[in-house]
C-alpha cells in the first residue's frame, strides 16, 4: 500500500546533543529524507589560539563531557608530537588504563540507559527501575565502576586533571591498582549478565544491512585504541595519524551544511562496530566469547549492531584493564615529574574515543602558545553515513507506516551513539 | 504536597553536567523521590512544558537561544544555572577574547560570510534572564547538585561556600601548587568542589568563578612570594572567567 508520511523529529531524545529527523513521502514517493544537526556552535579551534600548551588539555576536554578522557588524550598526544616529547612506558600504560575506564563508562551508559528503553519498548530508563530492577542495578554497578575507575586514574569523574604533557601529575599507588584490579575481576559476572540480557533482546534490533566502509585505528596484534595507524575495511593500506586529513576529507554538504567526511566512498562509519570489523581477531578471550554469544561477526554491516559491539568492548575494556594493572604492578609504580620545555612545532594526535576515531592537531610557537588547531570528531565522521543509512532504510520500512518508520530512524541515530555537541564544536547550522 | 516538577535544558556545552546527574546512579532514584523529572531530552523521551524548576546547562551563544531561555524563564518558578557554561560562561567565553568575525573566518575560511554561520557573544544564563540559584563548577559537583535540588524542593536556602578553594586544599592536606612553581587560581576561586584538581595533579583553573569577596591582596602577596606577576594570574583567569566584552573588537 503506498504510504504517505510526514516525520519531523525536532531534537531527538536520548542522544547527546541536538539532532533532527525529517522524512516526507507522498503515496509511497519519497520527497525528503534528512538527518539534520542544529547544535549551537562553540568554535573551539578558534578559542584555543594564544593559550599555553599546558592549558590545551583543559580546554579540549570541554568539547565533550562523555568523551573528556579521549579528547584529553588526543590533545596531549598531539602536543607531545608537536614538541618531540617521548613518554615512559609507565605513562603509556596508565593512559591506556584510563582510556578503558571511559570505554566502560560510556558504553554502559549508552547501552544501559539510552538504547535499552528502545529494546524494551519504554520511553526512558525510569519505568525500567520498577519493571526490570535487576537489569537496572546491573547497569548501575557497571557504570559506577567505569566512573570510579576514571576518578581513580584521572583525578576526577569527567574532565580528567592528572594527564599532562610528558606524563602524569598524579599517579595511582600500587594499592590503588590492586584495589582496582579486584573490582575489575568483580564486575565480570555483571558484564556476563548484561551480555545475556542484550542477547535475549537482540531480536528487537532491526535486520538492516548496508555495505559500508569502516574506519578505525589498527595496530596488529592488538585491539587498537591508543596506538596505531588509520585502517579501513576498503583497503589494506594504512595511513599514519599525521596524515589524517587525507583520510577524513572534510567537506560541506549542500544538504545539511554540517561538515561531513568521505574516503573511498560517499561516507564511512567509525565507532565500536568499525573497530570490531577491523580488529575483531585481537579481542581478549572473554570479549571474543561475548561477541559469539551476541552473534556479532566480523564484516557485519548492520549499523544497529554498533550497540552490541559496545557490549563486547565493555568486556574488552575490563579484561585489558586487568592486564594493564598486572603489568603496572609487576614493574612497580615509579614517581613521575613531567617537565616540558616548550618548543615551536606542529603535531597530530589520535585515539579511539568510545564513538570512534578522534583526531586533534595543534601548532605552537616557540613559547608554547597555540597558533592553530584542527579537531575531527567521530560523530562528525558518522553524520554522512547516518544520512546514507536513512536513504537506504526509509524505502524498506515505509510500508510499515509513519510511527514505525520514525521509531526505526530514531533507533538508528541512537545506535551510532552520536555525540552531537562534539561534532558541532564549531558548526552553526540553521534550517528552514 | 505534590513533588515539584523539574525540567532540564541544555544550550552550548559539553553536557558533562547532565552526565553528573546520571553519575548519581542509585542516588538519582532518591532524588526523584522528592522531585519529578518531566523533561530531560538527553535521558527521556517524555516531554512536558508544565514545570516548577528549570535546570539550565550551557552558555547562550545565539539570539534564538536567548529567546528559548526567556520562554523557559517565563514557565519556571525557579531557574537554576548548572555548571560553569551557564553560571559564568565558562570556556565558551574564550571566544569573546577575539573579534567575532575573525573567529568565524578562522573556522570557516571563505564560507564565513554565509548568513547561517552567524554567532553572537557568549553569555552566561544570568546575562539573559534572572537566575535564582547557581550550581558552580566544570563539571558541577554531583553532591552539591543533590544538596541544592533537595533544598529547593523543600523550600530551604541551599548552603554554597563563599570561601576560596585554598581552604579545601588545606583541609585535604594537598601540597600547594605554588610549591611546584605553578599558578593556581584557588586563591580567588569559590570553594565547594573539595579541590579535586590540585590534589589530582593540576592547578585550580577557576571553573567555579570568583569567591564572593576574593582576597585580592592575599593573591598579590602570593604572586610576589613566588616571583610571579598579577598578569600571569589574569591570563590564567581568562580560561573560565573571560568577560562579556571582546578585548580587541
Amino acid at each position: 500500500m503506498p504510504e504517505s508520511v510526514d516525520i519531523n523529529v525536532h531534537h531527538i531524545t536520548r542522544v547527546e546533543g541536538h539532532g533532527n529527523i525529517v522524512v516526507k513521502a507522498n503515496d509511497g514517493t519519497i520527497k525528503k529524507v534528512e538527518w539534520q544537526v542544529p547544535e549551537a556552535p562553540r568554535f573551539f579551534e578558534a578559542m584555543v589560539r594564544g593559550r599555553s600548551f599546558m592549558d590545551i588539555q583543559t580546554i579540549a576536554s570541554r568539547i565533550c563531557g562523555i568523551c573528556s578522557v579521549t579528547h584529553s588524550l588526543a590533545a596531549i598526544k598531539a602536543i607531545e608530537s608537536a614538541m618531540g616529547i617521548q613518554v615512559s612506558e609507565q605513562t603509556d600504560r596508565v593512559r591506556r588504563l584510563l582510556q578503558h575506564s571511559e570505554q566502560l563508562e560510556s558504553h554502559s551508559l549508552h547501552v544501559g540507559y539510552l538504547v535499552a528503553p528502545d529494546l524494551l519498548g519504554v520511553p526512558s530508563v525510569v519505568p525500567l527501575v520498577s519493571s526490570h530492577p535487576d537489569v537496572v542495578k546491573t547497569v548501575i554497578r557497571i557504570h559506577r565502576l567505569g566512573n570510579e575507575w576514571m576518578e581513580l586514574i584521572g583525578g576526577r569523574m569527567t574532565h580528567p586533571v592528572s594527564i599532562r604533557p610528558g606524563g602524569f601529575g598524579m599517579l595511582p599507588t600500587e594499592d590503588d591498582l590492586r584495589g582496582l584490579r579486584e573490582r575489575l575481576e568483580g564486575i565480570v559476572p555483571d558484564l556476563k549478565t548484561l551480555a545475556e540480557v542484550v542477547a535475549s533482546l537482540a531480536g528487537e534490533l532491526p535486520d538492516f544491512e548496508r555495505e559500508t566502509e569502516y574506519i578505525a585505528l589498527v595496530n596488529p596484534p592488538e585491539y587498537a585504541l591508543y596506538h596505531g595507524e588509520i585502517g579501513s575495511t576498503d583497503t589494506n593500506r594504512t595511513v599514519p595519524v599525521d596524515q589524517f586529513e587525507s583520510v577524513v576529507n572534510e567537506y560541506v554538504s549542500p544538504q545539511s551544511t554540517s561538515k561531513w567526511t568521505r574516503w573511498h566512498r560517499d561516507s564511512f562509519a567509525v565507532g565500536a562496530l568499525a573497530r570490531f570489523n577491523l580488529n575483531a581477531e585481537y579481542l581478549t578471550p572473554l570479549a571474543a566469547e561475548t561477541a559469539k554469544t551476541l552473534g556479532l561477526q566480523k564484516g557485519c554491516c548492520n549499523p544497529y549492531m554498533n550497540s552490541v559491539a559496545q557490549v563486547v568492548e565493555a568486556v574488552q575494556a575490563v579484561e585489558d584493564g586487568i592486564q594493564l594493572c598486572d603489568e603496572l604492578l609487576e614493574a612497580g609504580i615509579e614517581p613521575e615529574k613531567p617537565q616540558v620545555e616548550p618548543r615551536a612545532g606542529e603535531g597530530a594526535g589520535c585515539v579511539e574515543a568510545p564513538r570512534g576515531i578522534l583526531f586533534h592537531r595543534y601548532a605552537f610557537d616557540e613559547n608554547g602558545l597555540c597558533t592553530s588547531a584542527n579537531i575531527c570528531i567521530p560523530t562528525g565522521q558518522n553524520h554522512g553515513n547516518i544520512q546514507h543509512d536513512f536513504e537506504a532504510l526509509v524505502p524498506q520500512v515505509l510500508p510499515s507506516g509513519q510511527e514505525e518508520t520514525e521509531r526505526l530512524l530514531k533507533m538508528l541515530v541512537r545506535a551510532y551513539d552520536p555525540c552531537i555537541s562534539c561534532s558541532t564544536h564549531y558548526l552553526d547550522v540553521r534550517f528552514e | 504536597m505534590s513533588k515539584p516538577k523539574v525540567a532540564i535544558f541544555d544550550f552550548a556545552c559539553c553536557e558533562g553536567c547532565q552526565l553528573q546527574i546520571v553519575n548519581l546512579e542509585e542516588e538519582l532514584l532518591d532524588l526523584i523521590s522528592v522531585v519529578q523529572p518531566v523533561t530531560w531530552r538527553e535521558a527521556m523521551s517524555e516531554k512536558d512544558d508544565d514545570y516548577d524548576i528549570a535546570l539550565i546547562e550551557g552558555s547562550i551563544t545565539r539570539p534564538e537561544d536567548e529567546e528559548r531561555l526567556r520562554a523557559i524563564r517565563d514557565r519556571a518558578d525557579i531557574l537554576v544555572a548548572l555548571g560553569a557554561c551557564a553560571t559564568i560562561g565558562g570556556v565558551n567565553k574564550l571566544k569573546n577574547n577575539f573579534e567575532l568575525d575573525e573567529v568565524k573566518r578562522c573556522v570557516y575560511g571563505d564560507a564565513a560570510d554565509m548568513p547561517h554561520l552567524d554567532t553572537a557573544m557568549t553569555k552566561g544564563a544570568d546575562e539573559v534572564v534572572e537566575v535564582d540559584c547557581y550550581v558552580h563548577g566544570c563539571p558541577m559537583d554531583k553532591k552539591e547538585f543533590t544538596h541544592i535540588v533537595k533544598s529547593l524542593a523543600l523550600g530551604k536556602e541551599p548552603v554554597i561556600p563563599d570561601y576560596p578553594v585554598c581552604v579545601e586544599c588545606k583541609q585535604r592536606g594537598t601540597i600547594c601548587r605554588y610549591e611546584y612553581g605553578e599558578i593556581c587560581l584557588g586563591v580567588v576561586t569559590r570553594a565547594g568542589c573539595n579541590a579535586p584538581c590540585p590534589s589530582g595533579g593540576l592547578w585550580c583553573f577557576g571553573c567555579r568563578g570568583y569567591a564572593p569577596e576574593p582576597n585580592v591582596q592575599a593573591a598579590r602577596d602570593v604572586m610576589e612570594e613566588y616571583d610571579l606577576t598579577v598578569e600571569d594570574l589574569q591570563s590564567k583567569l581568562k580560561l573560565f572567567n573571560s568577560k562579556q566584552e571582546p578585548t580587541n573588537a
